[in-house]
C-alpha cells in the first residue's frame, strides 16, 4: 500500500471516529466543538490525497480555523459547557431509525457503485491553485462575485440578529 | 387581390380625417380632463368632414371623368386580418355607389356639424360635453365612411358596428337622465340582434365557398356562381319548401342585420326611443346616414340579392309591412320628433320596397332624397324645439309660423319633399319605387305592395300636413310665459337649413325618370341612374309611358288626398279630430300606443329572458354553481381539508420536519439511481 | 490512483450519515447546526472525489460555493441561537414549537 493511500484510509477513519464523537458527546458540547475541528483536518489531508490542494487549505482555514471557533465564541458566550437537556428516546422511534438507516445503507450499497463513473486520468497539475484559480476567475467568476453578496447579506443577517436589543 | 380600379392614396383621407377629429377630441379631453376652448373644437370637429367632403368631390370628379373599369377607385392600406385562405385588408373601393354614400355623408354630416354648434351651445355641464359630443360625431362620420368605403364585407362591419357603437353613445348622451341611457341600450341591444344575423351570413358566406372563400365585394361577386346551386335542407317543422336555396338563406341572415339597422319589422322599436338624444344625431344618425346603412348594404350585396328571389320577396314585403304600419304609428304621435321617427321607419321600408323588387337605384335615389328632407325635418323640428325651449309636444305648439318664419319656410319645403309633391325631391325617388314594385312581377302579390305604397304615401301626406299645421298654424297653445319667449334661432342654425333645404327642393332632379326628361328636351336625364349603371342591377321591366303617367297621377292624387284630410282635419274644423278619436275608441286608443308592440315585446321576449337569467342563470348557475360550487365550493373544500386533516403535518417540531425531509430525499436518491 | 472511488463516495456516505444522526436526535440546536457542518463536509468530500474521477475542477469550485454558504449558514444560524437563548433561556429545539396547529 502506498504512502497516499495509508493516509487517506488513517486520516478517513480519523474523520470518521472524530465525527462519532461529535455526534456521541451528549454532555459536553465544547468537546463536540473540538471533535469537529478533529474531523475538519481529517477530511483536510483526505483532500490533499484527493488532490484538492486549494480546497484542502481553504478547509482548514475556513472550517477549522473560522467556523468552529464561531461556535465555540457562542457556547462559552452563552454558558452552555454542559448540555443540560435529558435525551428521552421512545423505543419505537429508535426501531424506525435503525429500520430506516439500514434500508438506506442497503440502497445506497446496491445502487451506487453501478452507478458510478470510471476514473479517467488526470494531468499532474489537477487542483492546483493555480488551475483552480483559472476555473474560479474565467468560468465561475460571476457566481464568485454573486457568492460576496451571499456573504454580505449573513454578515447584515447575523449582526441584526444578536444584536441586544436597545429598550 | 384583385386589381378592380384605379388605385389611390386619396380614399384613405375620407374616413381618416373625422377620425383624427375624434382623436384629438377624446384624447384631449382625456389628458387635460378639461374642455379645449370651443373655438378650436369647432374648428376641429367641424373642419374635419368639411375637409372630407372636399376629399370626396375630389374623387368623385376623378371618377366622373372616366369610364368603365377606371370608375372605381381602390385604396389598400393594409392587411387588417390575414387568417389562412381569408384575408381581410383594411381596403377602400370608391365606385359610384360609394361616392354617392359618401357624398350624403359627409355632405349632410359637414351641415349637421355645424348646426350642433347652435344646438349644443347650452351643453355646459362639467364633464366636457360640448366636446364629447363633436368627439363622438366626429368618430360616427369615420365609421360611416368605414362603412360606405370598405372593400369587403369586414371593413363593412367594422363601420357598421362602429356607427351602432356612436349611435349608443350619442342617443344616451344626456345619460343623467336614465331614460335616456335606458334608450341607449335599448337601441344597443336590439341592434346586437340584427348584427348576429349578419354575422351568421357573413360565416355562411365563407363557409360555403370553400377554396374560394373571400370577403372582398369584387371576388364574392365572381365567386358567387359557386354556391348559386347550392341547396340546404330546413327542418321539417318549418312550413314551405323542403330545401332552400343556399343564397335565399344567407341574403335572409344579412337582411336580419339590415333589419336591425335600417330599424324594419321586427326589429324596429329601437329608432323611435333613439329620439331621446340630442337633434342634431337624429338627423344625422337616425335619420340621414346610419339608417340607411341596412340598405346601403343589401345594395352592395344586391349581386347575391339576385340569385336570391325568396329573400328579395321578404324584403320587398317586410319593407311594404313596415311602411304602412309605421306610417298608421305615427298619425298618433304627439312628440314632434316621435313623429318624424316613425315617418322614417316608413321611408327605410320604401327603400327596402325597392331594393326587393330589384331596383336598387330607386332604393339608393330614396337614400339619398331622404337624406336631405328628413336631415331638414328633424333639424328644423330641432329649431322649433329650440325656440320652444325644449317642448316636444305638438299639443302645446301651433302658431309658430309668424314667430318663425325662415323655420317655418324650410320646414314647409320638408314638408312637401316627403309628402311626395311635384317637383320636390321625394315625389320623383318615392315615383320610381312605386313604380318599380308595380312593374316587379317576379315577386309575388306586386299589385298589392304598390297599393300599399299608394295608400301609405296617402298616411305619409297626412301625417307630415298634420304635423306642420299642428306646429306652424292656429293659435299657439304655449302658456303665456314661455310665448314671450319664443324667437328665431341663430344663423349657424338656420344657414345648414336653407343648404338642406335647397337640396330638398332639388335633388330630385338628379334622378329626373327620361319620360319628363323628354318634356324638359334633357337627354339622359336621370343622371343618378346612369352613374349607376353598371354597378348595381337594373330591372328589366318595359312600362309603357301612359301608365308611368297614371301611376305617378296617383301618388300625386293620393298625397293631395292626404294633405286635404290633414287640412280638414287641422286646419279647417280642428273639433274633428277630437270627434274621430272619441269615435274610434279603441282604435285609437291601439294607434296611440303605437299597437302595444313594445308591451308585446317585453311580455313575450324581454321578460322571460330576464326572468331566465336572473332565476336561472344568475342565481342558479353563476351564483350557485359557478360561484358556490366552484369558486367558493373548491376553497371551503381545501380549508376543511386543511383544518381538519393536514394541520397534524403542522407539529412544530423541526426535528420531525427534518425527518420527513430526510426520507423524501432518499426517496430521491434511490429513484434517480435506479 | 490507487484509491478506487467507491471508497471516497463511501467515506463521504458515513460522514453523511453520521451529520443526519446528529441533526436527527440531538435537541442541542448548536450540535445540530454543526452536525448540519458536518453534513455538507461529507457532500464536499463526494465533490472533491467525482471532480478527481471525472478530471475537472468544477466540483472544487462547487466546494468553494458551499465553503461560502456554510459560513453563511453558520452565521446566521448562530445569531438565531443566540437571539433565542435570549428570548427563552434555552436552545433546546423541543423548546422552540410554537408554530403549529
Amino acid at each position: 500500500m502506498s504512502a497516499p493511500a495509508v493516509f487517506f484510509y488513517a486520516f478517513g477513519a480519523a474523520a470518521v471516529l472524530s465525527a462519532l464523537s461529535m455526534v456521541l458527546h451528549l454532555r459536553n458540547t465544547v468537546a463536540a466543538a473540538m471533535s469537529l475541528v478533529v474531523t475538519m483536518i481529517s477530511l483536510a489531508v483526505v483532500y490533499v490525497v484527493l488532490d484538492a490542494h486549494l480546497v484542502a487549505a481553504l478547509q482548514i482555514m475556513v472550517y477549522a480555523g473560522a467556523i468552529v471557533v464561531v461556535f465555540l465564541f457562542v457556547v462559552m458566550l452563552l454558558n452552555l459547557r454542559h448540555d443540560v437537556f435529558a435525551q428521552r428516546r421512545e423505543r419505537l422511534v429508535k426501531l424506525a431509525g435503525v429500520v430506516l438507516a439500514l434500508g438506506a445503507a442497503f440502497a445506497f450499497l446496491q445502487l451506487v457503485p453501478n452507478s458510478l463513473p470510471t476514473v479517467q486520468e488526470i494531468p499532474a497539475d489537477f487542483g492546483s491553485y493555480a488551475a483552480v484559480g483559472r476555473a474560479l476567475y474565467r468560468d465561475f467568476v460571476l457566481p464568485f462575485e454573486i457568492s460576496s453578496l451571499l456573504l454580505l447579506a449573513a454578515i447584515v443577517g447575523a449582526v441584526v440578529l444578536a444584536k441586544r436589543r436597545l429598550s | 387581390m384583385v386589381e378592380t380600379g384605379v388605385s389611390s392614396d386619396l380614399l384613405r383621407w375620407i374616413p381618416a380625417l373625422p377620425l383624427l377629429g375624434a382623436l384629438v377630441h377624446g384624447v384631449g379631453l382625456g389628458l387635460l380632463r378639461r374642455e379645449m376652448p370651443r373655438g378650436l373644437v369647432v374648428a376641429i370637429s367641424c373642419g374635419a368632414p368639411i375637409a372630407a367632403f372636399a376629399v370626396t368631390c375630389l374623387a368623385l370628379a376623378q371618377i366622373l371623368g372616366s369610364a368603365g373599369e377606371s370608375r372605381v377607385l381602390v385604396d389598400e392600406v393594409f392587411t387588417w386580418i390575414g387568417a389562412g385562405r381569408v384575408s381581410a385588408e383594411m381596403g377602400f373601393s370608391f365606385d359610384p355607389l360609394a361616392a354617392i354614400m359618401c357624398l350624403i355623408v359627409t355632405g349632410v354630416g359637414s351641415l349637421i356639424h355645424i348646426y350642433s354648434i347652435g344646438y349644443m351651445d347650452d351643453d355646459h355641464r362639467d364633464d366636457g360635453g360640448f366636446q364629447r359630443f363633436f368627439a363622438y360625431l366626429n368618430l360616427f362620420l369615420c365609421a360611416m365612411l368605414l362603412l360606405v368605403l370598405g372593400d369587403n364585407l369586414l371593413v363593412l362591419f367594422l363601420g357598421w358596428e362602429g356607427v351602432g357603437l356612436c349611435s349608443y353613445l350619442l342617443i344616451g348622451f344626456w345619460y343623467g337622465d336614465r331614460w335616456n341611457a335606458y334608450c341607449g341600450m335599448k337601441a344597443f341591444v336590439v341592434n346586437r340582434i340584427g348584427d348576429f344575423g349578419f354575422l351568421v351570413g357573413i360565416f355562411l358566406l365563407l363557409g360555403s365557398l370553400g377554396d374560394a372563400a373571400t370577403l372582398n365585394f369584387v371576388e364574392l361577386k365572381a365567386a358567387l356562381p359557386k354556391i348559386v346551386e347550392q341547396t340546404i335542407s330546413v327542418p321539417a317543422w318549418l312550413p314551405g319548401p323542403e330545401s332552400w336555396r343556399l343564397t335565399t338563406l344567407i341574403g335572409l341572415c344579412f337582411f336580419l342585420g339590415a333589419c336591425g339597422k335600417s330599424a324594419q319589422i321586427p326589429l324596429y322599436t329601437w329608432l323611435p326611443d333613439a329620439m331621446a338624444g340630442p337633434t342634431p344625431v337624429s338627423a344625422l344618425i337616425h335619420a340621414a346616414t346610419m339608417v340607411t346603412a341596412g340598405v346601403y348594404m343589401v345594395c352592395r350585396m344586391s349581386f347575391l340579392y339576385v340569385e336570391a328571389p325568396g329573400a328579395s320577396a321578404v324584403i320587398a314585403w317586410t319593407g311594404a309591412a313596415t311602411a304602412l304600419f309605421a306610417a298608421t304609428m305615427a298619425i298618433a304621435q304627439t312628440d314632434i320628433k316621435k313623429v318624424l321617427a316613425y315617418s322614417t321607419i316608413s321611408q327605410l321600408g320604401y327603400m327596402f320596397l325597392a331594393a326587393g323588387c330589384g331596383a336598387y337605384g330607386a332604393a339608393i335615389f330614396h337614400v339619398g332624397t331622404h337624406a336631405f328632407f328628413k336631415a331638414l325635418l328633424f333639424l328644423g323640428s330641432g329649431a322649433v324645439i329650440m325656440a320652444m325651449h325644449h317642448e316636444q309636444n305638438i299639443d302645446k305648439m301651433g302658431g309658430l309660423r309668424m314667430r318663425l318664419p325662415v323655420t317655418h319656410g324650410v320646414f314647409l319645403v320638408a314638408v312637401l319633399a316627403i309628402a311626395g309633391f311635384p317637383p320636390f325631391s321625394g315625389f320623383f325617388s318615392k315615383d320610381e319605387i312605386l313604380l318599380s314594385a308595380y312593374a316587379a312581377d317576379q315577386i309575388p302579390g306586386h299589385q298589392w305592395l304598390w297599393a300599399i305604397g299608394l295608400v301609405t304615401a296617402a298616411i305619409t301626406a297626412f301625417y307630415m300636413w298634420r304635423l306642420h299645421f299642428r306646429t306652424f298654424f292656429g293659435d299657439c297653445r304655449a302658456d303665456p310665459e314661455s310665448q314671450r319667449h319664443i324667437h328665431e334661432v341663430g344663423w349657424v342654425v338656420l344657414g345648414p337649413l336653407v343648404v338642406l333645404a335647397a337640396f330638398s327642393f332639388g335633388a330630385g332632379f338628379l334622378g329626373l325618370p327620361q319620360i319628363y326628361g323628354d318634356w324638359l328636351g334633357v337627354p339622359d336625364s336621370n343622371a343618378l341612374a346612369n352613374f349607376l349603371h353598371g354597378v348595381l342591377p337594373h330591372p328589366e321591366h318595359e312600362i309603357a309611358h301612359a301608365t308611368e303617367l297614371g301611376l305617378a297621377g296617383l301618388a300625386i292624387g293620393a298625397a293631395t288626398l292626404g294633405t286635404l284630410v290633414a287640412a280638414w282635419m287641422y286646419l279647417w274644423s280642428p273639433a274633428v279630430p277630437a270627434r274621430i278619436r272619441a269615435a274610434l275608441g279603441g282604435v285609437a286608443r291601439l294607434v296611440e300606443n303605437k299597437y302595444y308592440v313594445d308591451e308585446l315585446y317585453d311580455a313575450l321576449i324581454v321578460h322571460p329572458l330576464v326572468a331566465v337569467s336572473d332565476k336561472l342563470l344568475f342565481r342558479v348557475v353563476d351564483a350557485g354553481l359557478i360561484d358556490g360550487l366552484g369558486a367558493n365550493g373548491s376553497a371551503r373544500a381545501v380549508r376543511g381539508l386543511a383544518a381538519h386533516v393536514f394541520k397534524y403535518g403542522q407539529s412544530g417540531l423541526t426535528q420531525g420536519y427534518l425527518i420527513t425531509m430526510v426520507v423524501g430525499t432518499l426517496a430521491i436518491v434511490v429513484w434517480m439511481l435506479r | 490512483m490507487e484509491i478506487p472511488l467507491e471508497h471516497v463516495i463511501g467515506l463521504s456516505a458515513l460522514l453523511f450519515a453520521i451529520g443526519t444522526v446528529g441533526a436527527l436526535t440531538r435537541r442541542n440546536l448548536i450540535v445540530i447546526l454543526m452536525s448540519i457542518e458536518l453534513m455538507l463536509n461529507a457532500a464536499n468530500l463526494a465533490f472533491v472525489g467525482f471532480a478527481r474521477a471525472w478530471n475537472s475542477v468544477d466540483g472544487h469550485i462547487f466546494v468553494l460555493m458551499v465553503i461560502v454558504v456554510a459560513a453563511a449558514e453558520v452565521a446566521v444560524g448562530l445569531g438565531i441561537v443566540i437571539a433565542l437563548f435570549r428570548n427563552r433561556e434555552s436552545v433546546n429545539v423541543e423548546d422552540v414549537s410554537l408554530l403549529r396547529w
